[in-house]
């Protein structure tokens, strides 16, 4: 489990690091996922080996984002007095591109022959 | 409250231990309301503990900055849980690649109307163009998003308030939109919710099945890196 939890921490750490030195636009964290992907393509055995414990980590999702839902309600005066339209603009908007998304996604794949 | 205990109460209040501890307490209720109503999509874990938690912060008037220096080590673990994204993507990997083109038009077209569509409704409603470029990038993973915001000359802050609503608002619509709509297929679901509701939706995704939460973060992570190339433009049309 300790040397999971390190597989996974130095992904992060060298994604930091690489996106921090080329591509300060990438978060760390999404450049460490790509490099970790990678590596797995290459070593089976330690994407067999680290899977329970990201699963353990990804069970809870979740709970990691409840702090920054907290810091929503307390910053909730940014919103000022555009709070309602911006309410309305963010659910539609939400709602647009799921649905266009899916049903982008469910068109390309019956064109291509690519059924779930 | 009588002298001990409030010294009590303001020794507890500056330490890390107590709002930690509360936040895992306030996440498990969440939890349990949402598994006792069958993962209603309405009892949302998170927003249950975030109402839990902002009526605590509330009533004993703590300041957000005290709450976070328990809920740092809760939040730090949102990057390793990205790059932990890369397990269950590996293990699906046979069936991503069987479905690569979907992928990429569901991601452009997605994308772009994520953007597009909200820039657009607030205009519509006649906002300043300063609260438009904040919400442009509203669907991305929060650190993009601020970071976008910044660059094209919106309010990080306002971005952050933002990103978090469509998380929440996508992760709770996405269920009964899609039930209704007579959508099965996993993959398109949990790809256009990461696509448009990022970590929260993933995070929802992840709940309902595996499949729909790995195409949900590779979803998410795409759109993370298209954001930062597609919002800089929608500038160009305000």
């Amino acid at each position: 489990m300790i040397a999971h939890i390190a597989v996974i921490l130095s992904f992060q750490l060298i994604g930091v690091v690489l996106s921090r030195l080329f591509l300060p636009i990438l978060p760390g964290p999404v450049m460490g996922m790509v490099l970790c992907l990678i590596a797995f393509g290459f070593f089976p055995k330690l994407a067999r080996a680290t899977r329970p414990t990201a699963q353990v980590i990804l069970s809870h999702l979740s709970l990691l984002f409840v702090p920054a839902g907290v810091g929503v309600v307390s910053h909730w005066s940014v919103l000022t007095a555009d709070g309602p339209a911006l309410l309305v603009a963010v659910a539609i908007s939400t709602i647009i591109a799921m649905l266009t998304g899916a049903l982008v996604f469910v068109g390309v794949a019956r064109l291509t022959g690519s059924p779930h | 409250m009588s002298g001990e205990v409030w010294q009590l109460w303001s020794y507890l209040g500056e330490e890390p231990l107590l709002w930690l501890t509360l936040t895992l307490i306030a996440y498990l209720a969440g939890d349990a309301v949402s598994r006792w109503t069958g993962r209603a999509p309405l009892a949302n874990p998170v927003l249950l503990a975030v109402l839990i938690l902002a009526g605590i912060l509330w009533m004993s008037e703590t300041p957000y900055e005290t709450y976070f220096e328990g809920a740092q080590f809760v939040h730090f673990l949102l990057g390793p849980a990205t790059v932990a994204l890369a397990a269950p993507l590996y293990a699906n990997l046979a069936l991503v690649r069987r479905a690569v083109l979907p992928l990429l038009a569901a991601l452009l077209v997605g994308s772009v109307t994520a953007i597009a569509s909200v820039v657009a409704i607030g205009r519509a409603f006649g906002l300043a163009p300063e609260t438009l470029l904040s919400l442009a990038p509203k669907s991305a993973t929060a650190p993009i998003a601020m970071g976008v915001s910044e660059a094209i000359g919106g309010a990080p802050s306002l971005t952050a308030v933002l990103v978090i609503l469509t998380g929440i608002f996508g992760a709770l619509i996405v269920t009964p939109m899609f039930d209704r709509l007579g959508f099965a297929d996993f993959r398109a679901r949990g790809f256009a919710l990461g696509v448009a509701a990022h970590g929260i939706g993933t995070a929802r995704a992840f709940q309902v099945n595996e499949t729909a939460g790995s195409f949900a973060g590779l979803g998410m992570g795409l759109n993370a890196i298209l954001t930062a190339i597609l919002a800089p433009l929608a500038v160009a049309f305000l």
